[in-house]
């Protein structure tokens, strides 16, 4: 399939769905067009409520707070990720004293977390931070762990006998190794990152999306719903986008599918 | 040294007369054994002398298990011997082997760095500037045909250009010693003949001793000052050691159509072959018994 006929074939589903949607909640065809219009609202209040936040520039200011949390608590969850992975894979006693705290802490459902999160550090940002951050550093830490762990034996024997002393196997080899690693989850840790931010605006928040499709929800206001959901879901697709373009830039020496074992 | 039981033409070399340069590599009485993860040692290679002057290009055959490569480890300092020790030039070895370089037999490059950054990596570590690590990197691309490539990664490059940056790799550092562990053993046949003719075009310059593992025979003769059999293991040892006095500079085709090579082909080979053949028996048997158990 060419890319003319994919983004064609990706637009006619959407196109199906809306047509349907739009049938189903304003003719009489498949039930009382009332009734379903007030729980699934109609596409067309959907987008007028879009255009109207767009409009009046409310949406830029909680897009705005949404991304910073996720950002944040990608940063800080990823780097001190690397730091405390780093430190695990090269000191196996501790890793082993830990294993069972790591573990148990990663099972722990996060969302668990988010009331005392709020009570911690309040209503702003520094909550969804907090949270995000709790689901990305054990993606990240695994991946590292991993990559530190996982480096070949003969790449590591052949660095020492180019005369790397630690520092430098450090420097050239563990790090790359690890990094290719945290790159490979780039799309997982990020997902995880919105999730945090959204969920911890979901509950309890003053701005962000979260907020926007909480306060919707509260007043039955569907199409608010429904419009906050899109929104979100046009930027996570943006997000994931961008991560792809970094990934591309940043792995370039990774064999790509198929091609591996040349 | 206590003089060991062994082929007389073994005697030869091992012993060090006092006045003679130190030799490149001396086993002396080496031993080495792991631990089962059973428990249990499993005696890889016995007691065993061996030196490697320099100048010399020494390899060794054996059957595949044979503990060839935990010998070269060993040299490397990679491995510490169970008992007897490894001198290299006169001092003995308690750590890794800073005079030499090591041709793995898998894929050791980085897989992060491009050609010319896997060439250059051993200068800079040791302190070389970088633009100047960069320009002998070039170089040595350049000795083995592969300045084309020299910003790809290795997974764009085929078995033998990776093979030909490793060896570029090792070489830019300017080794005193020389460690090939299987070096072309996953490579073709045809891409083999033509490695070999360029590790002996790079060597011809220096001449600096060479300690080249193999399975193959005919490589061995064509390649070596020197070849040594090894016994199949466990407890391998050395049971053949044949002084190769075929002209150089020598082409790795051409030679071997020459009637002395085919009389040191058929000469080591009788010896070999017992070697070989109890080597599949002994595999045989284990596997049977690991069926039985």
């Amino acid at each position: 399939m060419n890319r003319f006929a994919l983004i064609a074939a990706q637009l006619s589903i959407a196109i199906i769905a809306i047509v349907f949607w739009q049938v189903a909640s304003t003719t009489t065809l498949f039930g009382d067009p009332q009734k379903i219009s007030f729980f699934f609202s109609t596409p067309l209040a959907v987008v007028k409520q879009i255009v109207a936040w767009f409009i009046e520039g409310s949406i830029w200011y909680h897009l705005w707070i949404t991304f910073s949390e996720a950002i944040l608590s990608f940063v800080i969850g990823a780097l001190a990720a690397i730091v405390i992975g780093f430190w695990f894979a090269r000191q196996p006693r501790l890793a082993a004293v830990f294993d069972p705290y790591i573990k148990g802490a990663n099972a722990l459902p996060r969302v668990v977390l988010a009331p005392i999160f709020t009570l911690w550090f309040g209503l702003g940002i520094w909550s969804k931070v907090a949270l995000g951050f709790t689901l990305v550093f054990f993606i990240v830490f695994f991946n590292v762990y991993q990559g530190v762990r996982e480096v070949g034996g003969s790449v590591l024997a052949n660095a020492r006998m180019l005369g790397m002393n630690e520092r430098q196997l450090l420097r050239h080899v563990y790090l790359p190794s690890a990094l290719s690693w945290v790159f490979s989850s780039l799309h997982t840790s990020v997902g995880f990152a919105v999730v945090g931010a959204v969920v911890g605006e979901y509950l309890g928040s003053a701005g962000g999306l979260g907020y926007l499709i909480q306060q919707a929800e509260g007043v039955f206001d569907v199409a608010g719903v429904f419009a906050g959901m899109f929104v979100l879901a046009a930027f996570v697709i943006l997000i994931d986008w961008l991560v792809t373009v970094i990934e591309r830039r940043l792995l370039i020496w990774r064999p790509g599918p198929g091609e591996a074992g040349k | 040294m206590p003089p060991l039981a062994m082929t007389d033409s073994v005697n030869r070399a091992g012993q060090p007369p006092a006045p003679q340069p130190p030799a490149a590599i001396r086993f002396d009485a080496v031993k080495i054994s792991f631990s089962l993860p059973k428990g249990g040692v499993y005696d890889a290679v016995a007691a065993t002398d061996l030196s490697l002057a320099e100048h010399e290009f020494v390899a060794i055959v054996g059957p595949t298990g044979c503990g060839k490569s935990t010998l070269l480890n060993a040299a490397a300092g990679l491995l510490k011997p169970a008992a007897g020790a490894v001198y290299a030039f006169g001092r003995p070895l308690n750590a890794l082997n800073r005079d030499a370089g090591y041709l793995f037999q898998q894929d050791a490059l980085m897989p992060w760095k491009t050609a010319i950054e896997n060439v250059a990596i051993g200068l800079e570590v040791a302190g070389t500037p970088k633009r100047e690590a960069q320009e002998r990197a070039r170089a040595w691309l350049a000795k083995v045909g592969l300045l084309p490539f020299a910003e790809r990664y290795p997974h764009m490059l085929s078995g033998g250009q990776r093979k030909r940056v490793g060896l570029a790799q090792v070489l830019i550092r300017d080794p005193r010693v020389i460690l090939m562990d299987e070096p072309f053993g996953p490579l073709d046949a045809q891409t083999r003949l033509i490695m070999g003719d360029l590790l002996l075009q790079l060597w011809s310059a220096d001449r600096t001793a060479v300690l080249f593992v193999t399975h193959d025979l005919e490589e061995a003769i064509a390649l070596a000052d020197r070849v040594i059999i090894m016994s199949a293991g466990p407890a391998a040892r050395i049971i053949g050691d044949y002084p190769i006095s075929l002209p150089r500079p020598r082409d790795m085709a051409e030679i071997k159509l020459t009637a002395e090579f085919h009389d040191l082909h058929r000469a080591i080979w009788s010896v070999l072959k017992a070697e070989v053949l109890k080597g599949y028996a002994q595999s045989e048997h284990s596997s049977a018994e690991q069926a039985g158990a």
